[in-house]
């Protein structure tokens, strides 16, 4: 019996190619503004799930939490070689902080069941906190090696990864199911075109609800039959508390943002004698820059 | 993150405005494939949308992880040891990535995990991929080889090899020159000889073999004793094994990254592939054809490269207090460069379109399945593609070199120094117009389909487009010129002087060139009114260059014959 793996992935907005539109006068992220795309760290997640799959007997699942349309990572992760989809999509989980998401996503763990292994980008490139993959662990109540640049082995019921420490490196090894967040190390590998051409029709119950209404049935009933159907979670299906989910779950507020841009402002001359960098020190203690 | 398919606008045009429909059908057997596959397209839009999609994905491959590669494999190549070649690094992760991408058996056929492509489609990526490194089309272009068995090997030999070469297992080269034949292959002398259990085994020399380190060789070869021209050759199919060895890999001007090798076979054992005495009249000339449009991709795809480069070049570079890209003389040179590479990509697609027409309608009649309207149309697309085969070759490749050049014009100095893509640019495509047969060779091949008037039913059909008044006026220029070619043509046929009318081949093929590709940029700038100015300008250089060719012509001047020789001794 092969190993099962799972991979969360997540849709973000592109803010690699930020243009002027990109943020709302509110001070939000004009999400429209951005195309949307498969969050980059996320991808190497992908890649070392695929790497693993290669070496061992593996099952790669890729599941992401979001909008219908974020489907669209998930045939990508089929393209590549994931062999199974799950979008776990709901009104109620709009608006959910680290916490709300981590909950949500550890009952999907759950709820598939027999995963030996979770990996996760290190972090998105819109929220920046790297938050989400080590709360599912906790939850989950399994070890957990962050920062992972490669596997080393898998064997025995038990994972040995390398992981990226400041500074250096550090070799760790823990018992299986373990959680993993996975660095940019290694080179994501592309699409592939016959997987590409098979898979381009994957599609969710609610894509082909919204395409077509009135033949839906038959098509959701026809893609099945091709083993194309993405599936489908909402949060009763994934047994979430709904008071842990969604915008009830998250206790983080947001309270401004704001768009600050740096600009060079005034220059202050500091002379390269003991009593200058002293009186700089003291100037930027007192000011809360240091300390 | 560069895509060298979505920023090309040129390119995209092409896709989206390929006459395909009929190409389809027949590639997908009136998409009968479909269930059977579940790769296989339902119906024309999904399998243009499948080309554009891994079209998107190899243009992806090519801008962030080909190109940024490409000096450093130019720079270091690679290296040979002990009778072994080892590809540089990056050439193998360029050739990993296109694995990974599935992308190495885009023209076999679906049960053989090939994605059953058009050479229209593959040639597209094969410029993609020229563009980002001029010498990885040459392992990339390499397809051919599994293309070939697939025409004409056994079923066992297909089923043998081409699973592995659509998995990127195996890699191919196609031993064809020796130390003295090179353009005469007829008289090719590398031995085929059977023991007394009817195995075969190969022994001799093969000289500037591409990718000759490969692990599955078609091998031309003198299978008949006693022979001495191209009927007495077979080709076989060999594997890599200790009685084919590599004696040398070649110090190059350009293309680097690719090994061009030296092949002594002591005794190989090999299959025969196809029909004995076939091998050049049939199977290589096949082969050859098909690698004459690859190398016009190639020519193609390194002037894109090329162009982008001086044109980006000549914005920022600036003298007297403006860029230098606002100074008549250069803006010109960039428009001119445009306009040929415009062109070029032009007859390349229109070329690749008859070679699809004709492989498949060709196929279709060996099947015994044909009706007798499609057998006819086998014998009209099979002429169309081998006239314009080489006169695409010619065009493609002497532009690609000229566009080349000027880029390094463009860059001035610098241009000349290493430290700018411009030099190995022009180092790269310098080959294209020289190796798959010489632009010279391409004219013998052409000419005679000239003569005989081949393109004469395709350039009526571009005639006869509905076009706009500021269109039409341009097409009537060409008529002009097209009449003015068939009297050039029948004058010197008329002549039946054998010697003059090769001297005058050449410009005759470029004159047809001419019309025949104006008339495409025509059909183009019908189709999108931003290309009328491209169409325009190469009426306006074409007329030019054609009139001084026709006059020197029909002036029937006998010098032109008869005073080279005095010329050469002075």
């Amino acid at each position: 019996m092969g190993y099962r793996i799972l991979v969360f992935v997540k849709q973000v907005p592109d803010t690699q190619n930020i243009t002027g539109d990109a943020m709302t006068p509110e001070g939000t992220v004009n999400r429209a503004a951005l195309p949307a795309i498969f969050n980059p760290e996320d991808l190497n997640a992908l890649e070392l799930a695929l790497e693993l799959k290669d070496r061992y007997d593996a099952e790669v699942i890729v599941a992401t939490m979001g909008m219908p349309a974020a489907a669209e990572v998930l045939r990508q992760s089929l393209y590549r070689g994931a062999d199974r989809a799950v979008l776990i999509t709901d009104r109620a989980l709009a608006g959910a902080d680290t916490l709300a998401t981590s909950y949500t996503l550890h009952c999907c763990v759950k709820a598939l069941g027999n995963i030996d292994l979770v990996l996760c980008g290190r972090q998105a490139i819109d929220g920046d906190t790297a938050q989400v993959g080590p709360q599912i662990a906790e939850k989950l109540k399994w070890p957990q090696i962050c920062y992972v640049e490669e596997v080393r082995s898998l064997e025995n019921g038990r994972i040995t990864a390398k992981r990226t420490i400041e500074g250096g490196y550090e070799v760790l090894s823990s018992p299986l199911p373990c959680l993993l967040t996975v660095v940019d190390a290694n080179s994501p590998r592309p699409m592939h075109a016959r997987r590409i051409m098979k898979y381009k029709r994957a599609a969710t119950a609610s894509e082909l609800q919204k395409r077509d209404p009135e033949n839906a049935d038959a098509a959701i009933a026809a893609l099945a039959a091709d083993g194309l159907l993405i599936e489908e979670r909402n949060a009763a299906s994934l047994g979430a508390d709904p008071g842990r989910i969604g915008f009830p779950g998250s206790p983080t507020k947001v309270k401004q943002v704001m768009s600050v841009v740096l600009t060079a402002g005034e220059v202050k001359q500091v002379p390269a004698t003991e009593a200058g960098i002293g009186e700089l020190m003291h100037e930027l203690i007192s000011d809360h820059t240091l300390g | 993150m560069g895509n060298f398919f979505k920023d090309n606008a040129d390119l995209q045009f092409t896709l989206k405005e390929l006459d395909i429909a009929e190409i389809v059908r027949l590639i997908e057997q009136d998409f009968r494939y479909s269930s059977a596959y579940d790769t296989a397209p339902r119906n024309i839009e999904d399998a243009k949308d499948n080309y554009e999609r891994i079209l998107e994905v190899v243009g992806e491959i090519a801008a962030d992880r080909i190109a940024p590669r490409s000096s450093i494999v130019d720079a270091e190549g690679p290296k040979f040891a002990n009778g072994k070649v080892d590809y540089h690094p990056l050439t193998l992760e360029n050739l990993t990535d296109l694995r990974k991408a599935g992308v190495m058996g885009v023209m076999l056929n679906h049960r053989y995990g090939g994605l059953n492509f058009p050479v229209s489609v593959y040639t597209m990526m094969t410029e993609i991929v020229s563009r980002a490194d001029g010498s990885l089309q040459n392992i990339f272009g390499l397809q051919d080889i599994a293309e070939t068995i697939s025409m004409f090997g056994n079923d066992e030999q297909k089923d043998k090899y081409l699973p592995r070469f659509a998995a990127g297992e195996l890699d191919g080269a196609m031993d064809l020159t020796e130390p003295d034949f090179g353009s005469d292959l007829q008289s090719v002398r590398l031995r085929a000889w059977q023991d007394e259990n009817g195995n075969w085994f190969l022994n001799g020399m093969k000289r500037f073999i591409t990718n000759g380190c490969a692990q599955v060789h078609l091998v031309l070869a003198r299978s008949e004793e006693g022979t001495s021209d191209g009927r007495g050759l077979s080709m076989f199919i060999c594997e890599k094994c200790p009685q084919l060895v590599v004696r040398r890999i070649e110090n190059k001007m350009g293309i680097h990254g690719v090994a061009t090798c030296e092949l002594q076979f002591n005794d190989v054992p090999a299959q025969l592939c196809g029909k004995r005495r076939l091998g050049l009249i049939r199977y290589v000339m096949s082969l050859m054809n098909g690698a004459r449009v690859a190398i016009s991709a190639q020519a193609v795809g390194i002037a894109e490269a090329a162009f982008r480069e001086a044109r980006k070049y000549a914005a920022e570079r600036e003298q007297f207090k403006r860029t230098i890209d606002k100074f008549p003389a250069v803006y010109s040179m960039l428009s001119s460069m445009k306009v040929k590479l415009t062109a070029a990509r032009a007859l390349l697609y229109e070329t690749t379109r008859a070679v699809d027409l004709r492989n498949n309608y060709s196929q279709l009649c060996d099947s015994g399945e044909a009706t007798p309207e499609q057998r006819q149309l086998s014998k009209y697309y099979g002429k169309l593609a081998s006239t314009l085969t080489p006169i695409c070759k010619a065009f493609t490749t002497e532009v690609g070199n000229q566009i080349a050049y000027d880029t390094i014009q463009i860059h001035g100095g610098t241009g000349y120094m290493k430290d700018f893509p411009a030099e190995r640019f022009y180092r790269d495509v310098r080959i294209t117009n020289i190796y798959e047969g010489t632009t010279q060779l391409q004219v013998v091949a052409a000419i005679g389909g000239v003569i005989q008037r081949d393109l004469d039913k395709r350039i009526e059909e571009l005639m006869a487009i509905e076009l706009p008044p500021h269109l039409a006026v341009l097409r009537d220029r060409v008529d002009n010129l097209h009449k003015k070619q068939l009297a050039a043509v029948a004058a010197v046929s008329d002549r039946k002087d054998s010697e003059y009318h090769d001297l005058v081949a050449r410009m005759l093929v470029e004159m047809e060139t001419i019309v025949f590709v104006a008339l495409l940029l025509i059909r183009d700038a019908a189709k999108c009114a931003d290309r009328a100015a491209i169409a325009q300008r190469f009426v306006i250089d074409g007329e030019v260059d054609f009139y001084a060719k026709y006059a020197k012509i029909m002036s029937d001047d006998r010098l032109l014959a008869r005073n080279n020789r005095d010329i050469i001794d002075y």
